[in-house]
């Protein structure tokens, strides 16, 4: 009989080897997928993984990864921060959408002056701001009322998702946009545009800002003493207080650092890939980073690749969809697919498969 | 007549051998002891006959049929029972519900109380089959977890460490408990590393030592000594204690008060004392009866008026953990795995986690792991922790083990004032005489050191003064030399339920 047993210690080997051999997985079950569709399966999975990257188009393609990849990863490694400690941030996306209204609210407030040395940095504070803010709602009550902050976070999600479509149609429409909802499109006024820093690269300003945080966070996680005190009250929460942590300063700490990077990230966008605010602009890039999150085990570097790896299967998706008349779902589905090897695979870094006899009670 | 016969049982975990060629006999109402230290494999043994582990070799027969239970159901089948050291009850529930959900098939309720009654009076077990686990003491706890076991009418019951948590009172009743039912012809293999209560209740011990049978005795006719050195297989010292004088207050209590934490906690009621430099003051009592709470009030993690607590003449009641270690308080809780130490963490991290205040392992918010892996080290060489390294993590040490890097993480942090709680629980007995010896050694340097511990032994032995803690009250602090047993019993409030169970009577 196959059973598992705990591992006195997390293996290295397959911390690092169990996302390949999730991969892998994916990648099997994927075939047989496309197979069972009719379609050939080593196209389509060459079409995914392969062509966006490699592939005689990829010119057009790797841009683009790296665009949606930019706010899942920034994102993503904010909401790390909360989820080590066991403070649950679900609401990122309504972070993401005030931190885009907050940003784009400066720029058109400036508009049309030109003096993108200020107005891009005020905007870039708006955008931290806004989300900081937006993240308080619930840190706040959270740490006076001890409200649910997973119900509290989401439900603001909702409310932010009414104040953009408010907004794209109320204060913020283009005055000469002939009635039609959505603001001025911010790629057009050079004073507040991301556009790319080096044409077709998919490097803007958030792209560079995601790789910032990335770093930043690694460094915080390991050498600072707060990336220390985040991880033991994850862990053990009863520790934690022997340790003296102060857990509302801390919920107050992760929630703010998630707010502020969604935030970020959501002005980033709408300044660039984006344009303008719209009430079709939340994308669902704040949940989604969730799982990018997850996939990269909240762990800075981890999160990096996970949230490329999502933008590769979103991008190569496309193209199947496009190309091999593939339906949707089944592109869904297998990203369904990929997440759920990862977190099948998971379980090989703290536990073992044994054969015999079981001796747990 | 034999009942259980043991014959060369085996049984080898990676790089480890639990049991080594172990064979004995029970005898049917027999009491028998398994002695032997922290993992000497006494808990894999009786998990072999209780059916949690199957050995690899060797066999058993229970009255003469072969026996190898592959699970718990078996075993209990056949008749095994099992009380454990942990208690599985749920607070939330009666005792008559906690009981019907451990049996197969569970009588109908009304049935089943009268059952419990029954059981209760017939051995002298005082237990209301109505009342809510939560509100029970340890000792009642265990009573839950007995009866249940008698229910099933076992031809042999196993005992892990059942008095740990009892005051000695409560052990005399579950003593007279034990005699009736091997006077009744059930068999009672008894687990444990207490001398003193094997004397009293054992026919027969079996010495494990390094999971090899390395004697088989009447406990009736050897010392305390000659037992203890059989376990430990060397020649054990007492600790001793260079005499110091009694110096200035350093730590003074007045009127601490404070609420449950939660449903199930105690409330601190008016406690007060005053801890000397240079003495070792020991509170007993039993388990549940405030130990939690008053180490929470004195580490920091629960917040009090400020001047309930005064260290060196100011008051500290209201400040965090960090605060008072800065000031020189440092503590050790009870439970090592999630609350000393967090398990899925480094001994290097551990070690950082409480002593980065007094060791200053913080420079401008960056954490100095050099230095804290060097203090780690330390500590490991220090106190003799058996550790491949100081990275690894702290749930793959044995609990005496992480004991032993907990206890000595504090007191290398050279504290003014040092408060534990349980010091030595489940630790083996050569590791328990290193952390007494260490406490003492402390104290004799001029701090002030406080033991909690329901190990009355472990009191008499090491304290200079001794008070109970009962319900969250403290009593009068009285010096320890001349205290005994009964004495420091009478104190503790004496057993709940003192009046033996009319049917005994």
């Amino acid at each position: 009989m196959l059973r598992l047993e705990k591992r006195p210690q997390p293996s290295r080997g397959w911390t690092y080897g169990a996302p390949v051999l999730a991969v892998f997985l994916t990648i099997v079950l994927g075939m047989g997928l496309f197979a069972l569709l009719g379609k050939d399966p080593l196209v389509a999975i060459r079409t995914i993984f392969w062509d966006p990257i490699f592939g005689p188009f990829a010119h057009f393609y790797r841009p683009e990864i790296i665009k949606k990849a930019a706010p899942l990863v920034l994102i993503a490694v904010g909401l790390s921060f909360g989820f080590r400690a066991g403070i649950w941030n679900i609401g990122a996306e309504g972070q993401y959408i005030i931190g885009a209204i907050c940003g784009a609210a400066v720029a058109l407030a400036f508009y049309p002056m030109d003096a993108r040395w200020l107005i891009f940095p005020l905007m870039i504070a708006a955008g931290v701001l806004g989300g900081f803010l937006w993240a308080m709602i619930p840190a706040l009550l959270r740490v006076r009322f001890n409200t649910n902050e997973i119900l509290v976070s989401l439900m603001l999600v909702y409310v932010a998702d009414v104040l953009i479509k408010a907004f794209s149609i109320g204060v913020l429409r283009n005055p000469e946009g002939f009635g039609m909802p959505g603001s001025r499109n911010l790629r057009q006024y050079p004073s507040a545009a991301n556009l790319d820093l080096i044409p077709n690269s998919g490097l803007h300003w958030g792209s560079l800002v995601a790789l910032f945080a990335v770093i930043f966070a690694y460094i915080l996680f390991t050498r600072h003493h707060f990336g220390f005190q985040v991880r033991l009250a994850g862990q053990s929460p009863r520790a934690a207080r022997f340790a003296g942590i102060n857990a509302n300063r801390l919920v107050i700490l992760c929630l703010g650092i998630s707010g502020a990077l969604a935030g970020v990230a959501g002005m980033f966008q709408v300044a660039g890939p984006s344009g303008q605010i719209l009430g079709s602009f939340p994308s669902f890039y704040g949940f989604t980073a969730i799982i990018v999150a997850f996939l990269g085990r909240l762990h800075p570097v981890g999160i990096l690749c996970a949230g490329l790896i999502m933008a590769l299967t979103y991008i190569g998706g496309q193209a199947a969809e496009a190309q091999l008349n593939l339906p949707a779902a089944a592109i869904l589905t297998f990203q369904g697919m990929l997440l759920f090897c990862l977190l099948a695979v998971d379980v090989l870094t703290n536990y073992r498969f044994r054969l015999g006899q079981g001796e747990a009670r | 007549m034999t009942l259980l016969e043991l014959q060369g049982l085996t049984k080898a975990y990676p790089g480890v051998i639990a049991n080594s060629d172990v064979s004995f006999d029970i005898h049917k109402g027999q009491i028998h002891a398994v002695l032997g230290e922290n993992g000497a494999g006494k808990s894999t043994l009786v998990k072999a006959i209780y059916g949690l582990v199957r050995p690899d070799q060797g066999k058993m027969l229970l009255e003469g049929v072969p026996f190898a239970p592959s699970d718990p159901r078996a075993a209990r089948a056949a008749g095994v029972a099992m009380v454990f050291q942990h208690f599985s009850l749920f607070d939330a529930m009666s005792v008559a519900e906690n009981i019907a959900l451990g049996m197969e098939n569970p009588p109908k309720p009304h049935a089943l109380e009268a059952q419990i009654r029954k059981a209760s009076e017939d051995y002298g077990l005082p237990l209301s089959p109505d009342r809510i686990v939560g509100d029970l003491s340890a000792g009642e706890r265990q009573r839950v977890e007995i009866i249940r076991c008698l229910l099933q009418n076992p031809k042999l019951l196993i005992m892990d460490e059942p008095t740990s948590v009892l005051t000695p009172q409560e052990v005399d009743i579950l003593f007279g408990t034990l005699r009736l039912l091997a006077a009744n012809g059930t068999s009672i293999l008894y687990i444990s590393h207490k001398l003193e209560e094997i004397r009293n209740l054992c026919q027969h011990a079996t010495v494990l030592r390094q999971g090899k049978v390395v004697g088989t005795f009447d406990p009736r006719e050897m010392s305390n000594r000659e037992m203890a050195e059989m376990m430990v297989g060397k020649d054990l010292n007492a600790p001793n204690r260079v005499p110091s004088p009694r110096g200035a207050p350093l730590l003074r209590v007045a009127g601490l008060s404070a609420p449950a934490p939660h449903q199930f906690g105690t409330a601190l009621k008016h406690i007060s004392f005053t801890l000397h430099a240079g003495e070792v003051l020991g509170i007993g009592g039993v388990a549940g009866n405030g130990q939690d709470e008053l180490v929470a009030a004195l580490s920091g993690e629960m917040r009090t008026d400020a001047d309930m607590i005064a260290l060196e003449g100011r008051g500290i009641g209201a400040d965090g953990p960090n605060t008072r270690r800065a000031l020189g308080l440092c503590a050790a809780p009870e439970e090592r795995n999630g609350h000393a130490a967090a398990p899925d963490m480094s001994l290097v991290e551990n070690a950082f986690m409480t002593a980065h205040t007094r060791l200053s392992l913080v420079e401008r918010g960056f954490v100095d792991w050099p230095a804290s892996r060097a203090f780690a080290q330390a500590v490991i060489a220090r106190f003799d922790v058996r550790t491949p390294s100081p990275e690894t993590a702290a749930r793959a040490l044995s609990g005496g083990n992480l004991q032993k890097f907990v206890i000595g993480r504090e007191i290398s942090q050279n504290p003014r004032v040092l408060i534990v709680n349980q010091p030595t629980w489940g630790v083996d007995a050569s590791a328990a005489a290193a952390i007494r010896q260490a406490l003492l050694d402390l104290a004799s340097a001029g701090s002030a050191v406080l033991v909690i511990s329901q190990d009355l032994e472990e009191v008499l032995e090491i304290t200079d003064r001794f008070a109970a803690l009962n319900e969250g009250k403290l009593s009068e602090a009285v010096p320890t030399a001349g205290l005994t047993m009964e004495k420091i019993g009478l104190m503790l409030g004496g057993a709940h339920d003192l009046e033996v169970a009319h049917a005994q009577a």
